[in-house]
């Protein structure tokens, strides 16, 4: 190769220079969001890892069993026993849809509807 | 190299059970013993229904002030929108005339004349609302029940121009404005959907009765199951005359009024 003593730095250069922002941010992650935890309750309906993946099939299993099958109660799978319902179940615990849902949920841009019928326990509370 | 085709067909077989065993155990799911109940208090029946009596009603009407509406419509965050165009109704009431117009009658008898009869969803054995709904989000349950799922509902107001009842409001407006108290137990709706009566499905499940039967305090209105010969219901059906709004439509309601 001709020149190799300059186009051989010049390439090192020109790639470390386009990735400047990964090398800039490494280790850093400040934009995770963070959601409110429930401080009473420590355990949710299934395993911490089970929800994160797979809360939006399980939100509608559930509102297809209980509106079209009425079947009212989910048995997880550690044997305990739950009354299917998001305003009475989920937010029980979970007391602000602002600071535990929309933290993900805006952070990944999506934007569910539920809370056009549903009811966020902060917006009951303020309720005029 | 060769390679008998006998080999071969073995190597291929051991080949595809090798990755079927690999793909299994890189793909695997958690696996749960996740399962749905029925609560063990719900109460059950093959067909709800219900009977108003008349006689109880309108006589008791100058002192409960309809408390089922108002309480019904407390619970279900139905909102009262001044508009009679765009008006929300679960529970209602209008007068004989209006609720039997196939009975013409200058001689009706006075207790029912203009008299105001309670009125709401009849529960079709028959519905029509579910035979038009393009979406399936109004269907009938096993025990009767025509019931409304709301994620489904896209708003094109079929069953509303199929129920010969008028047991149907749309909503032209988000409701939540028009709703003075909150009952945050309970969803409300969003603007765009069909609502109607759905027999307290909700209480029903954690072993109550409709909260409308419930608040009545003169026992005019009973709830029960149609199909068991014991229930009070059916008594009281055999006992005494019935008649149901347009049964002629062929419909079967559920909504007996008791003469």
């Amino acid at each position: 190769m001709y020149n190799a003593d300059k186009v051989i730095p010049g390439i090192i250069i020109l790639i470390l220079f386009f990735t400047l922002p990964i090398w800039l941010n490494v280790g850093r992650l400040e934009a995770v969001p963070e959601v409110e935890l429930p401080k009473e309750e420590k355990k949710c309906v299934e395993s911490k890892e089970f929800m994160r993946r797979e809360h939006m099939k399980l939100l509608d299993d559930w509102r297809i069993k209980v509106l079209r099958e009425n079947q009212h109660v989910y048995l997880s799978g550690e044997g305990k026993n739950f009354k299917i319902s998001l305003q009475n179940t989920c937010m029980k615990c979970h007391e602000n849809k602002e600071k535990f849902c929309d933290k993900c949920h805006n952070f990944v841009v999506t934007h569910p509807d539920c809370w056009t019928c549903h009811i966020a326990p902060e917006v009951a509370k303020k309720w005029k | 190299m060769e390679i008998k085709r006998r080999d071969f067909l073995k190597i291929l077989g051991l080949g595809l059970v090798g990755s079927i065993t690999s793909a299994n155990f890189l793909f695997r799911r958690e696996v749960k013993a996740q399962s749905y109940i029925a609560p063990p208090e719900a109460l059950k029946a093959k067909r709800w229904g219900m009977v108003i009596d008349i006689k109880k009603c309108v006589n008791a009407q100058p002192d409960c002030k309809l408390k089922c509406v108002e309480v019904c419509h407390k619970l279900h965050n139905v909102p009262s929108i001044p508009d009679k165009k765009k008006e929300i109704k679960w529970i209602w009431e209008d007068e004989y005339e209006h609720v039997f117009p196939e009975q013409p009658n200058e001689f009706v008898a006075k207790i029912y004349a203009h008299k105001p009869f309670i009125l709401l969803c009849n529960q079709c054995a028959n519905p029509p609302c579910v035979r038009v709904c393009p979406t399936q989000a109004t269907f009938k349950r096993e025990d009767g029940i025509v019931m409304m799922d709301y994620h489904r509902c896209i708003g094109c107001r079929f069953c509303m121009a199929a129920c010969p009842f008028g047991a149907r409001s749309f909503n032209w407006v988000d409701p939540r404005p028009y709703l003075a108290k909150v009952n945050p137990e309970y969803p409300t709706r969003t603007k765009g959907v069909v609502e109607k009566c759905t027999f307290c499905y909700e209480r029903l499940a954690v072993g109550k009765i409709p909260a409308c039967v419930e608040s009545c305090p003169d026992k005019a209105l009973i709830f029960g199951d149609l199909e068991d010969e014991h229930s009070e219901i059916s008594k009281i059906l055999k006992e005494r005359f019935s008649i149901r709004r347009k049964a002629e439509l062929g419909t079967d309601p559920s909504v007996f009024y008791l003469i």
